[in-house]
């Protein structure tokens, strides 16, 4: 049939191109050896200049770490990571740090533009002011940012290791938001980040997280004061650029009591050969009545279509609801790496606090995902929600795992979880695996869960209406993903649509 | 030049010939009913025109405004203005019908090389063309299909070909599962899109529906071929008589 023969040749088409950010940007960085030991970690702190007690810390996560196995249950596979064989920290080449955003290399910037990092973004990374109208709605804390698109976004870019610039910074200053590179704020504002750095997620926690605290190069640091509605969306750009460094972010963002605060992740990387090992940290403390919302979008390399290459992504993601009626929202899209191992989770603590988790993880080709949330209930009448959108296509293996725990104190305790998941093919596989704990018998946890097939004769109605069987597939998986694609912040719910139709490519035929 | 023309097409289905030599003439501004017992290709037919995977053309040909209809993707036919309006339309949950409307038309526009339609000129047309058909706004913004009734779902279908302003109009029984409230709608709907540059393929079962829809000619399929042609009384004639002549015809 000529319609297979058009398949094929679409299918082609794509192969060869199928990565579109797989360019790499050179330019000089100034690199750790390659290898672990003590000597890396002192090497990596010496480079930021910190203090006496922030070397130890890390010894300390170094020497813990080297007594850890790397854990094996969840349902991904890979070869053995030679920990010895990496860079641990890599730094583009700077004169004395940029004062201004002139100084930023342009080939950084390029790559950027490359990204097709949306307009409204580029123009905070250039600094350049809004029109008048928009730009009106910086100043107090208030109801500025409601009507969605005037919102503006202040970006804190890291590229490979070290932020390379920040902007609006000034204006969030004024109403005393701290938003800041770590290493930064560990000289600026070194009180906050030793009260609250590993208060989540311990340097004991898991391999990855020990890992990462004894190496992390750097990331995002926020702490929004009392009462202070955050004026902006807060953004970081990752990128992975460095070949064979392992990128170890670590970002902590502080709500404290009645604050509000968003903020925006988004990753892609360039293509290559060899995999490579990402292992972030994140932490989020809200107070009493302060609420968190955490969006990410993850688009690194999945590897090519035999399954060579991608990227290895083992982050652990914590919030804690620490003072009552407190609340953190996580929401993800995950098209990208060649192994996701994530579970954003919140740690329920303060009575009446709330925690949400909504995602759609998609993977295609010979991509592995395993990926969920833990939902620990502590405190009196705490509440969680988890809608979890799974699609599989090619020859991937998609896997939802979800912890919900009600403790002995959690009175009153309520959660609903809703895990669906799409198959789009036959050579993929979606799997749920949910954990349920209440130890008592006032919590209620409602389970939701079904997976279907996405069906012939629904793409061919698509196509019979004009639509290829790209642009098809696209269009039932958005609805698919409807609900959660809802959450996501109305900058990336149109960036984060074509991601799903890119992602999707060379999913039929 | 026929609008369609059908020349000698064998058609099988997992290894079962199901049409078989079928030959078939439809003038632009033609209304033409195919009428046959269950099993006799009718469906078939329709899905073969669409393009539906599946279906195996071993010999024959379908030449569609003169241009080799079977060599184009499903997506490109329906550019070119083939519409198949389904029996059993699908559901897809989370798009908005406005939102499967919106993609379907601009995607067709962007094959025949057009500029996409303004968003108040899309919605000035999909607003008429519903209106017409007794489409309440509201079913607009839900899922397209979801919990439509079977009126509902077939009043839907007629919505998209008054937009989509198809060239041919395949109804693969489309009366079936309405009673006879819809069956009107929907026949109404149908008899508002005749036009001279516009040919109509209705597949039934059932004469009832070419009371509404008045037939120019009438063929009769048996056995995955065209076994009668006639006007619109031939329609009445089966109605009176049933299928049984044709399948011992051809059986014997």
């Amino acid at each position: 049939m000529p319609a297979v023969q058009e398949t094929v040749d679409q299918v082609r088409r794509i192969d060869v191109d199928q990565y579109k950010y797989g360019f790499e940007t050179i330019i000089e960085s100034d690199k750790a050896p390659k290898g672990l030991n003590d000597d890396t970690v002192r090497f990596i702190s010496a480079k930021k200049n910190e203090p006496q007690w922030m070397l130890d810390w890390r010894l300390d996560a170094y020497r813990r770490w080297q007594t850890m196995r790397e854990p094996n249950w969840a349902k991904v596979h890979y070869p053995p990571i030679d920990y010895q064989d990496l860079y641990y920290y890599s730094a583009p080449k700077k004169k004395d740090g940029p004062k201004s955003l002139d100084e930023i290399d342009p080939e950084i910037l390029e790559t950027y533009r490359k990204l097709g990092i949306p307009l409204r973004e580029t123009e905070a990374l250039l600094g350049i002011q809004r029109p008048a109208g928009e730009a009106a709605d910086g100043g107090e804390n208030g109801e500025s940012g409601e009507s969605g698109y005037g919102r503006r976004v202040a970006v804190d870019a890291v590229f490979d290791s070290v932020s390379v610039a920040t902007t609006f910074k000034e204006e969030l200053a004024k109403v005393g938001v701290l938003f800041m590179p770590i290493s930064e704020a560990l000289q600026k504002h070194p009180d906050l980040v030793k009260q609250y750095l590993g208060t989540v997620v311990p340097v004991t926690d898991n391999f990855f997280a020990t890992l990462n605290a004894a190496v992390f190069s750097d990331g995002s640091f926020v702490y929004v004061p009392p009462g202070v509605r955050c004026p902006m969306e807060l953004s970081t750009y990752f990128r992975i650029n460095e070949r064979n460094t392992g990128q170890f972010e670590r970002t902590l963002i502080i709500a404290d009591k009645g604050s509000y605060v968003s903020y925006l992740e988004g990753c892609t990387a360039p293509s290559r050969d060899e995999n490579q090992l990402h292992a972030a940290v994140v932490e989020l403390i809200a107070l009493d009545d302060a609420e968190i919302k955490y969006s990410t979008i993850q688009n690194w390399y999945p590897g090519d279509k035999n399954g060579k290459g991608g990227v290895y992504n083992f982050v652990t993601k914590r919030g804690d609801c620490r003072g009552a009626r407190s609340k953190i929202s996580w929401t993800q899209l995950e098209t990208g790496s060649a192994i996701t191992w994530k579970y954003p989770s919140c740690i329920l603590r303060g009575d009446d606090s709330r925690g949400e988790f909504y995602s759609i993880a998609i993977s295609n080709g010979h991509q592995q995902v395993d990926s969920g949330t833990k939902m620990i209930h502590l405190g009196k009448n705490t509440i969680s929600r988890i809608i979890s959108k799974g699609i599989s296509a090619g020859q991937s293996q998609n896997t939802y795992r979800g912890l919900v725990s009600a403790h002995r104190k959690a009175k009153g305790a309520r959660n609903f979880t809703n895990c669906d998941s799409l198959l789009i093919g036959d050579k993929c596989g979606a799997h749920t695996v949910p954990y349920i704990e209440a130890k008592n018998a006032s919590a209620v946890i409602e389970h939701e869960a079904t997976t279907s097939k996405i069906s012939e004769a629904t793409l061919f109605y698509c196509r019979q209406r004009g639509l290829s069987a790209e642009e098809a597939v696209a269009l039932v998986v958005n609805g698919f993903v409807k609900d959660v694609l809802q959450t996501l912040p109305m900058e990336f719910a149109v960036e984060a649509q074509k991601l799903i139709s890119v992602s999707l490519e060379g999913s039929v035929g | 030049m026929a609008l369609l023309e059908i020349k000698n097409l064998h058609v099988s289905v997992d290894g079962k010939q199901i049409l078989n030599g079928l030959d078939l003439v439809v003038e632009n501004g033609q209304v033409a009913a195919i009428m046959g017992p269950n099993g006799s290709g009718k469906s078939t037919l329709a899905h073969v025109l669409a393009g539906k995977a599946d279906y195996e053309v071993t010999q024959g040909q379908v030449l569609f405004d003169g241009e080799d209809l079977l060599a184009l993707a499903p997506d490109e036919r329906a550019a070119k203005g083939v519409f198949l309006a389904f029996q059993y339309p699908l559901e897809i949950p989370g798009v908005a019908t406005m939102t499967f409307l919106r993609t379907a038309l601009n995607a067709q526009r962007k094959k025949r090389g057009q500029e996409e339609l303004s968003a108040p000129d899309f919605n000035r047309r999909v607003f008429d063309a519903a209106g017409k058909l007794g489409i309440e706004r509201d079913m607009l913004r839900r899922g397209v299909n979801v919990g439509f009734s079977g009126g509902e779902k077939k009043r839907n279908e007629v919505l998209q070909m008054a937009l989509l302003e198809p060239r041919l109009c395949v109804l693969d029984e489309t009366d079936s599962g309405l009673d006879i409230d819809a069956l009107k709608v929907v026949s109404e709907g149908v008899n508002r899109l005749r036009a001279p540059n516009r040919a109509f393929v209705v597949i039934t079962h059932y004469q009832r529906l070419l009371d509404h829809i008045v037939p120019d000619v009438v063929h009769v399929l048996s056995r995955g071929r065209i076994a009668r042609t006639g006007g619109k009384e031939l329609a009445h004639e089966l109605e009176a008589q049933g299928y049984a002549q044709y399948q011992e015809a051809v059986a014997s």
